[in-house]
């Protein structure tokens, strides 16, 4: 109990409890992310989890529930607009990426009385853990890993290829759906550590490195899930030693990763 | 005779108000070969789509047989480089036991290839994979979509031959697209030439004569065909080109443009 409470008093520690739960999941939604040329569909999302915040202080909501909330919403646009095929997507990720970001940051200007850290909240913060983010964050990740257990044979089907799964009976557009719940819960519970603007690298870094080795999709998100917790533990570490931004630390760590296993792994191609 | 495995009846799929399978009607029992055949944009893809299910009907009825399971073979397996994905795996992810997944990785001839990466496949190997994968799922219905690309001549034969042993040993129906003319007519039931509607349907040897097929493919390779199968009931006219005289087919009253 003793124990217990020493670790959870420790805000050091509690950060690293939570970033290892972050990892957790970031891993596989990660390798998802690059199986399917999502990266800046993630950073769309992300961005307008700053819209999610600033509007969850104007009702008053708690600030996770409002995030997931508006990257939902905000998914399900993306979504919408996208069938009507007038931008290309890439345009229309960048006019919804900047301009939830743009509405967010004016919309935060003009509640004075709402005391927000905001570089807090773009890169990260190692001191702003509670024990309430732990609850979110592991109840987060106990949510979205059973989710992904469950529907991981058709997710990985319909990425490999949508038709045949399709043919194969895999209802392709609901897992669309529940894939970008799965992002915007992680997102919702990554902006605590790595902060809006740095989070598709905690999901794409490790991803990128664990293909270099991995023979199988599993095999894959579970390096991405080991080089995840490499690059939070590393990357906290040397935000506490070094008094450094905890998010850009993680990620600095995470491409010192990246680089050692391409640099290492040359001949060996699967 | 059984019932029908699918069944199309005035079927039109139209993007933005223009057709581009026109008021099509088909139907594939067990044991047929039909081939679809016709030039590019003739809505061949778009017309198996909707066999499959994938692409919904603007008008016109579609009818399954209950429980019909399709085996589908797409004309490519373009796989993600990031994605590692090994034969085995592929073939697991169909939901069927190792034990099914090996016997038709047999069949198809690549059984050798089980722990190999699906990177590394050449083009054939690629197409007798995914027929494998389509074979695990033991189909009422085979459906390919150029099932011959990427394979060379020798190969091409050798995989028609194949898809009619299996329409055999299956009892299934088989649907396909194809360009390989001399191929197709020599091993199929029957051919369909569509250019958004049917131009003209039948077997191999009346259709190679048909007016419309000869209007869509050209005088040489109508020629070709006809000489090809050594089926000479139809007369040539004086310049040398083939005069229609069988009835076996269903032709078009309507011009060509």
């Amino acid at each position: 109990m003793t124990i217990i409470d020493a670790v959870l008093g420790d805000f050091f520690w509690r950060a690293l409890l939570g970033g290892l739960g972050v990892a957790l999941v970031a891993g596989p939604l990660g390798c998802f992310v690059v199986w399917r040329r999502m990266a800046y569909f993630g950073d769309t999302l992300a961005h307008s989890a700053l819209l999610g915040i600033a509007l969850s202080f104007l009702i008053s909501v708690p600030l996770n529930l409002g995030v997931v909330i508006t990257c939902v919403l905000i998914a399900l646009a993306l979504v919408l607009l996208s069938r009507t095929r007038t931008l290309a997507t890439d345009t229309l990720l960048g006019i919804l990426a900047h301009s939830a970001l743009a509405i967010g940051l004016v919309t935060l200007s003009f509640m004075p009385d709402v005391r927000v850290d905001l570089t807090g909240l773009l890169f990260g913060d190692l001191l702003a853990m509670t024990r309430q983010d732990l609850v979110w964050i592991y109840g987060g990740a106990a949510f979205v890993l059973s989710l992904l257990a469950l529907l991981w044979r058709g997710l990985l089907m319909s990425t490999i290829h949508e038709e045949l799964a399709r043919v194969e009976g895999i209802s392709v557009e609901r897992l669309r759906l529940a894939l970008m719940l799965m992002f915007s819960l992680v997102i919702a519970v990554a902006m605590k550590i790595v902060g809006v603007l740095l989070i598709t690298a905690l999901l794409i870094i490790p991803a990128a490195t664990a293909r270099r080795l991995a023979h199988n999709p599993e095999h894959m998100t579970a390096l991405a899930v080991v080089f995840g917790v490499v690059a939070v533990s590393g990357g906290l570490t040397l935000s506490w030693y070094l008094d450094t931004p905890a998010g850009p630390s993680v990620v600095v760590t995470a491409f010192l990763v990246f680089l050692m296993v391409y640099a290492g792994a040359r001949q060996s191609r699967h | 005779m059984t019932d029908p495995l699918v069944r199309l009846e005035q079927v039109t799929v139209a993007f933005d108000h223009r057709p581009v399978v026109d008021r099509v009607n088909l139907t594939v029992s067990r044991g047929d070969i039909v081939t679809i055949i016709g030039p590019n944009g003739a809505g061949k893809t778009t017309l198996i789509k909707t066999v499959l299910g994938i692409q919904r009907a603007t008008s016109g009825q579609l009818s399954v047989a209950p429980g019909l399971v399709i085996g589908y073979v797409p004309q490519h397996l373009t796989l993600e480089p990031t994605l590692p994905l090994s034969v085995r795996r592929f073939m697991l992810l169909s939901g069927r036991a190792l034990s099914d997944c090996k016997a038709a990785l047999e069949r198809t001839g690549v059984a050798h290839l089980l722990d190999a990466s699906v990177h590394h496949l050449s083009g054939g190997e690629k197409q007798r994979l995914l027929l494998a994968r389509a074979l695990a799922r033991k189909p009422d219905l085979l459906v390919l979509d150029e099932p011959a690309q990427g394979v060379d001549i020798n190969g091409q034969a050798t995989l028609y031959d194949l898809i009619r042993q299996l329409r055999d040993e299956l009892h299934c129906g088989i649907i396909m697209i194809s360009h390989d003319l001399h191929l197709v007519m020599a091993a199929t039931d029957r051919v369909i030439c569509l250019n958004q509607h049917v131009c003209c349907s039948g077997y191999p040897e009346d259709i190679s004569q048909d007016p419309a097929f000869v209007e869509t493919f050209g005088h040489q390779v109508a020629e070709s065909l006809a000489v090809y199968h050594h089926h000479h009931n139809h007369r040539h006219n004086l310049h040398g080109d083939v005069v229609s005289t069988a009835d076996a087919h269903e032709g078009c009253s309507h011009d060509h443009h």
